[in-house]
C-alpha cells in the first residue's frame, strides 16, 4: 500500500509539477539523445561536450555567465523527444536544444523547431534531407553528410579501373541514401560503372553469410559498403574467410571510424579506402592533436569521432550565442548564418547561409593493422566544399524560406 | 549446383544457434504458458558470459567447455529469475506474466550496460576452426560445418530427455494438463523451475556458439528475439521438433531471400509466418489449442455494472479538472496530459478487445500507427486540410483493421496474437520501404493542426473532448448488448454460439471498432507531434499499449485508461535518472508481483475486502 500511495504521489507531483524558475545564473542548453539505445555513441559524444564544457566555462562562460547543457534521454522514440524538447524550452528554460544520432530523431527534432521558432542545432544526425529536402530556417547542422563523405569515397574510387561495382548497405534511409549518393557520384565521374549487386541487410541484423555468398556471385570488381557496428565486424570475418576482399577494392563508408573499427581489433579488413578518425596519428601542437590529448587527459579513454562532434557542438553553441549578444532564439538563429567558430579540432569552422550546414569535412585514407588494431594510413583531411552540390541545386532542393 | 548446397549449408549453420533459442522459448512456453519476452535476454547474456570465460579458458578444451559452461550459468539465472519474478505470479490472468518478463528486458539491459559497458565485443574465435573448407569449390567456413554437424546431437539430446526419461514424461504431462499433474503429487513450483532454468539455458547456449560467427552487443536481445518467437509459432508452440523444422525453413529461406530478394530482409520471416498461420492456424507441428485450457486462471471475474453515482460523480469531477487545467497549468502540463489521453486512448482500444473479447493482440499499433499515417500521407502529399485529414485516420484504421481481422480472427489465443504481429510487421515494412510515398524512416514531417488549433490550450480540448469521448464511448458498447455478447464468446464460445450469439462475427465487429479508435488516437497523434516515423507501427508500440492494458488490470473496465496515466507518468519521471531502465524494469516487476490483478483489478479488491463486501465471498 504504502508502494502505491509513493507511485500515486509521484504522478502527482509529475502532472502538477511544480513551476519551473530559471534558479541560477548559467546559460541552457537542451541535449537530447539516445544516451542508453546508442550507448556506443552517446557516451563518447556526452563526454566531447563536457570536456568543451569545461573549457568554455573556464575561459569565463558566455556573455558572462555559465553554459550549462541538459542531458535527457528520449530512448530513440521521436515522439519522445518532441515531447523533451517541449518541456526543455517551455520549463527548463533552455535557450536552444541539440542532440540526436538517429536522422529520424533528428527530422522530427527539426519539424518541432520549425514550426515552434526554436533553435535545433543536430549535431550527429547524417540524412542530407535535414538541411536539403526538409531543411528550414530553425535547423543547423555540424556533422559532415552522407552525400559528402560518399562522394569522396566514388572519387577515389572513380581513379580505379573497376568497372562493376556490389554494394551493400543497412535497409533503411541512411544506406539507401549512401548509395544513391555513391552512386550518382561515381556514374558523373566514370559513366562506365556498373552496378552488379545491391544488397540490404537488416540494420544489425545481418545475414553475413548469405550477403557474402550473394555478392560473390555477382562477381564485381569492386565493393562499397555501409554497413558498420555488429554487422560490419560479421560481413567482414564472414568475407574475409570466404575470401570475397581478395584482390577487390573496398570502399567503406564511416568504416574508419573508432566507434567501428576498435572493436574489430587484429581483424579490422585491410586496404579498405573508408572515410573515418585517424585520432592515433595527429601530431602534438596541431588543433587536432591538442583535442586528442585533453580530451585524454579529461576522460581516460580515448577519443570516437562522437567525441569529437559533441565537443565541437558545444563549441558551436558558445559561439553562436557569444555571437548574438543574446539569448533570444531568434538572434542565436541569425548568428549562426555563416557563422564563423575558431580553435576548433578542424581549425575554423563555418555553418554555411545557404543550406545551414558546417564546412566540417572528413578524413579519408585506407585501413591497415599495427599492433593488433585497426588503423587509417595515408589518411588525409578533406574539405567538404568540392563535393557539395552547386548553390543551385541546393536552392532547388530546399524549402522557399 | 554447387552454390545453392553452399547456400544451403549457410542457412543450416544459421538454424544451429537459432534452433537452440527457439526450442528453450517452446519448451517454456509448452509446460509453464509463460510467453517469455526476455528470452532475447538470455541469448545476449550468453554472448556476455561466453566471451568472459572464452577468455579465461584457453584451447581447445577450454573454447567448448566456456560454451558448456555458459549454459550452465545462464540456466542459474533463468532459474533465479523465476523463482523471484515469476513464481508468485502463476495464478494472475493469462498471459499476465509476459509483463513481468518485460520489465526483466529493461533490468538485464541496464545491468548488461553496467558491467560489461557500451562497446561491441567481437567473439573469439574457435580454435582450429578459423577458415574455409571448400565443398566442390565452394568455400564454407569450417565452423559452419562444426555448427551444422552439432545441431541434431542437441535435438536428439532434447529428444531423448524429453520422450524417455521421468522429468521428460513430467514436462509433457505438465504441457498437456498441468493441474493433473499437480493433482498427482508433482511438485509444479520445481518443474517450472526447472524447464524454465533448461530453456534459459538453451538460449544462453545459443548465445555462447554464435560468438565465433559474431559477438556479444548490447541491442541483440531485441534483434533476434522477433525471429525466435517466429520460429517457436511456425512450429508449433511447444513442439521441439517443430521448432528444429522451422528454423531450418526460415533459415534457408532468409539465405535464399538474400540472394534472390535483396530488399526483402526485413519482411521474409513474416510473411512465411502469415502464410503458415493462415494455411495451418496452429503451426507446422502444433495442437489445437483446447479452449479454457489456460485461460480463467484465478478466481471468476465478477459481473460487471455501470458505475453508480460516487462513480459518475468522481469521473465527471476528473473530467473537469482536467477541463479547467489550461487555465492555472503551463504549457508542458497540457502537452503531458494529451501524451497520457493519447496513449490512454490507444490503450483503451486495445482493452476493449484484450479484456471484454479475450482477443489478445501483439499487433495493435498497425491501427495506431495505420491512423497516423493515414491522415499525415494526405496532409503530405495532397495538401488535404487538417480537418478532413484528421477523419481520414480513424476510418483508415477501419479499413485495415477489416482486411487484417478477416485472416486473423478464425484463430485464436497465442496464434491470434502472433498473426497480428506478421500483419503489424507487414504494415511496418510498407512504410519503411516504401519509400516514394512514405518517405521511409525519414518520416512525414510538417503535419501541424489547422491554425484554430495550432496553439497549446485548442488543441488541449480538441484532443480532451476527442480522447475523454472516445474512451467513454468504447465503455459504452462494453455495456450494450454487443459488449455482453463479446463477453460471452471469451468465456465460454460454446454456450453464447448456442445461444445464437455469432461470436467469430462479434469479435471481427470488435476488432474493426477497436482498430477505428486506436487510428482516432492515432491522429490526434500525429497532429500533435507534427511528424510520423514508422516507429509507431513498431512491435514495441503494440507492446507498450500490451503492457499497460496487463499493468491496468485485463479483468477490469478502467485497466487500459489507468495503466496507461500510469506508464506515461512513471516513465516521463524515471527517465531523467541514469539507470531508467533498471527502475523501470522493478517498477514493472515490483507492480506485477504485488498487484497481480493489475492496479485496478487489485486496488477494487482491496477496496471490496475493506468494505468486507459479500459479494467477494460469492466464488
Amino acid at each position: 500500500m504504502n508502494f502505491i500511495r509513493r507511485t500515486v504521489l509521484g504522478m502527482v507531483a509529475v502532472a502538477a509539477a511544480l513551476p519551473a524558475v530559471a534558479q541560477d545564473d548559467s546559460i541552457k542548453v537542451g541535449e537530447i539523445n539516445h544516451y542508453k539505445r546508442m550507448a556506443a555513441f552517446a557516451e563518447p559524444y556526452k563526454k566531447g561536450i563536457e570536456l568543451a564544457l569545461s573549457e568554455i566555462n573556464e575561459d569565463g562562460g558566455v556573455l558572462g555567465k555559465d553554459l550549462e547543457f541538459i542531458f535527457r534521454d528520449d530512448q530513440g522514440d521521436p515522439a519522445e523527444a518532441v515531447k523533451i524538447a517541449e518541456e526543455l524550452m517551455t520549463r527548463d528554460g533552455a535557450v536552444m536544444f541539440t542532440g540526436s544520432i538517429l536522422s529520424h530523431v533528428g527530422l522530427a527534432l527539426s519539424s518541432f523547431a520549425a514550426e515552434k521558432g526554436y533553435l535545433y542545432l543536430a549535431s550527429e544526425p547524417l540524412a542530407d534531407s535535414l538541411v536539403w529536402k526538409s531543411g528550414n530556417p530553425w535547423t543547423y547542422r555540424l556533422r559532415t553528410s552522407t552525400w559528402v563523405q560518399a562522394a569522396m569515397l566514388a572519387e577515389e574510387a572513380a581513379k580505379t579501373d573497376a568497372v562493376t561495382y556490389a554494394t551493400i548497405a543497412p535497409n533503411y534511409a541512411y544506406g539507401q541514401d549512401a548509395v544513391a549518393a555513391f552512386k550518382e557520384n561515381l556514374t558523373r565521374l566514370k559513366p562506365d560503372v556498373e552496378f552488379v549487386a545491391e544488397q540490404w541487410p537488416a540494420l544489425f541484423n545481418i545475414d553475413a553469410g548469405a550477403e557474402v555468398q550473394a555478392i560473390e556471385r555477382a562477381k564485381p570488381d569492386a565493393i562499397y559498403n555501409v554497413t558498420f557496428g555488429t554487422d560490419l565486424a560479421k560481413l567482414v570475418r564472414e568475407g574475409g574467410d570466404r575470401g570475397l576482399f581478395d584482390g577487390r577494392d573496398v570502399y567503406g563508408l564511416l568504416t574508419g571510424e573508432p566507434e567501428y573499427l576498435e572493436p574489430l581489433g587484429d581483424e579490422a579488413p585491410e586496404g579498405w579506402f573508408v572515410t573515418g578518425f585517424p585520432w592515433y596519428a595527429f601530431e602534438d601542437g596541431t588543433p587536432e592533436g591538442t583535442f586528442v590529448a585533453a580530451y585524454e587527459d579529461a576522460t581516460g579513454e580515448t577519443p570516437k569521432i562522437g567525441s569529437l562532434v559533441g565537443y565541437m557542438t558545444a563549441q558551436s553553441i558558445a559561439a553562436a550565442i557569444n555571437a548574438a549578444g543574446s539569448t533570444e532564439g531568434d538572434a542565436i538563429r541569425e548568428a549562426f548564418e555563416d557563422l564563423q567558430v575558431s580553435g576548433t579540432p578542424i581549425g575554423d569552422l563555418t555553418y554555411r547561409a545557404i543550406d545551414h550546414q558546417s564546412t566540417l569535412g572528413a578524413w579519408v585514407g585506407t585501413t591497415a593493422v599495427e599492433d593488433g588494431m585497426g588503423v587509417m594510413v595515408d589518411w588525409e583531411y578533406k574539405d567538404p566544399a568540392p563535393y557539395m552540390p552547386t548553390d543551385e541545386e541546393i536552392g532547388e532542393m530546399r524549402p522557399a524560406e | 549446383m554447387a552454390f545453392f548446397l553452399a547456400q544451403f549449408l549457410t542457412g543450416l549453420a544459421n538454424a544451429a544457434a537459432l534452433f537452440l533459442v527457439a526450442s528453450g522459448l517452446s519448451l517454456i512456453f509448452g509446460v509453464t504458458r509463460i510467453v517469455n519476452f526476455a528470452h532475447g535476454s538470455f541469448y545476449m547474456l550468453g554472448a556476455f558470459i561466453g566471451i568472459y570465460l572464452m577468455e579465461i579458458l584457453p584451447g581447445h578444451v577450454g573454447f567448448w567447455a566456456a560454451i558448456l559452461l555458459t549454459g550452465v550459468a545462464v540456466g542459474l539465472i533463468g532459474a533465479i529469475t523465476e523463482i523471484i519474478v515469476l513464481r508468485p505470479i502463476y495464478k494472475a490472468p493469462e498471459l499476465f506474466q509476459l509483463v513481468a518478463t518485460f520489465g526483466v528486458i529493461l533490468v538485464i539491459q541496464d545491468l548488461a550496460l553496467m558491467i560489461w559497458g557500451a562497446e561491441d565485443k567481437l567473439g573469439p574465435r574457435a580454435p582450429g576452426l578459423r577458415g574455409v573448407w571448400r565443398i566442390f569449390g565452394e568455400p564454407v567456413p569450417k565452423y559452419d560445418i562444426v555448427l551444422i554437424a552439432i545441431t541434431p546431437f542437441i535435438l536428439f539430446a532434447l529428444w531423448y530427455l524429453i520422450t524417455k526419461t521421468r522429468l521428460g514424461v513430467l514436462v509433457r504431462a505438465a504441457t498437456q494438463d498441468r493441474e493433473m499433474v499437480g493433482a498427482l503429487g508433482v511438485n509444479q513450483a520445481w518443474l517450472f523451475t526447472g524447464v524454465f532454468a533448461l530453456g534459459s539455458a538453451l538460449a544462453g547456449l545459443g548465445g555462447a556458439l554464435q560468438l565465433p560467427k559474431g559477438g556479444a552487443d548490447l541491442l541483440m536481445d531485441f534483434n533476434i528475439i522477433g525471429e525466435v518467437f517466429v520460429v517457436v509459432v511456425i512450429g508449433g508452440m511447444g513442439s521441439l521438433p517443430g521448432a528444429f523444422i522451422a528454423a531450418v525453413i526460415i533459415s534457408v529461406l532468409n539465405v535464399f531471400g538474400v540472394t534472390y530478394l535483396p530488399q526483402s530482409t526485413l519482411v521474409l520471416m513474416y510473411v512465411v509466418m502469415a502464410v503458415v498461420l493462415i494455411v495451418r492456424p496452429y503451426g507446422i507441428l502444433g495442437r489445437e489449442e483446447v479452449a479454457g485450457e489456460h485461460g480463467q486462471v484465478g478466481a471468476p471475474e465478477q459481473p460487471i455494472r455501470p458505475y453508480g453515482r460516487t462513480g459518475i460523480l468522481a469521473v465527471t469531477l476528473f473530467i473537469a479538472v482536467l477541463a479547467l487545467v489550461p487555465l492555472f497549468a503551463e504549457q508542458f502540463v497540457m502537452t503531458l496530459i494529451v501524451d497520457m489521453i493519447v496513449f490512454a486512448l490507444f490503450a483503451a482500444s486495445l482493452h476493449f478487445i484484450l479484456g471484454s473479447g479475450g482477443l489478445v493482440s501483439f499487433g495493435h499499433a498497425a491501427f495506431f500507427g495505420g491512423g497516423a499515417y493515414a491522415a499525415a500521407l494526405l496532409v503530405f502529399h495532397t495538401g488535404t486540410p487538417m480537418e478532413l485529414a484528421f477523419l481520414f485516420a480513424p476510418l483508415a484504421a477501419g479499413m485495415l483493421a477489416l482486411a487484417i481481422g478477416w485472416f486473423c480472427i478464425r484463430l485464436t489465443g497465442v496464434y491470434f496474437a502472433m498473426l497480428t504481429l506478421a500483419f503489424s510487421q507487414l504494415v511496418w515494412s510498407l512504410a519503411f520501404q516504401w519509400r516514394g510515398v512514405t518517405r521511409g524512416d525519414d518520416g512525414l514531417v510538417g503535419i501541424w493542426p489547422s491554425d484554430w488549433l495550432n496553439a497549446p490550450a485548442p488543441f488541449y480540448y480538441f484532443t480532451l473532448i476527442l480522447g475523454v469521448g472516445g474512451i467513454v464511448f468504447l465503455r459504452h458498447v462494453i455495456h450494450s448488448p454487443f459488449g455482453y455478447a463479446l463477453r460471452a464468446g471469451r468465456d465460454s464460445p460454446r454456450q453464447a454460439e448456442a445461444m445464437g450469439i455469432d461470436v467469430k462475427r462479434v469479435q471481427y465487429a470488435a476488432f474493426v471498432l477497436a482498430g477505428v479508435m486506436a487510428g482516432l488516437a492515432g491522429g490526434i497523434f500525429v497532429f500533435s507531434k507534427g511528424s510520423v516515423f514508422p516507429t509507431v507501427l513498431e512491435i514495441a508500440e503494440s507492446f507498450d499499449a500490451l503492457i499497460v492494458v496487463f499493468l491496468g488490470g485485463v479483468k477490469t473496465l478502467a485497466g487500459g485508461v489507468v495503466g496507461a496515466g500510469f506508464m506515461t507518468g512513471v516513465e516521463d519521471w524515471l527517465v531523467r535518472l541514469e539507470y531508467w531502465r533498471l527502475l523501470l524494469g522493478l517498477v514493472i516487476i515490483a507492480v506485477v508481483i504485488l498487484m497481480p490483478e493489475g492496479i485496478v483489478g487489485t486496488l477494487r479488491t482491496l477496496w471490496r475486502r475493506m468494505r468486507n463486501d459479500d459479494e467477494e465471498v460469492v466464488k
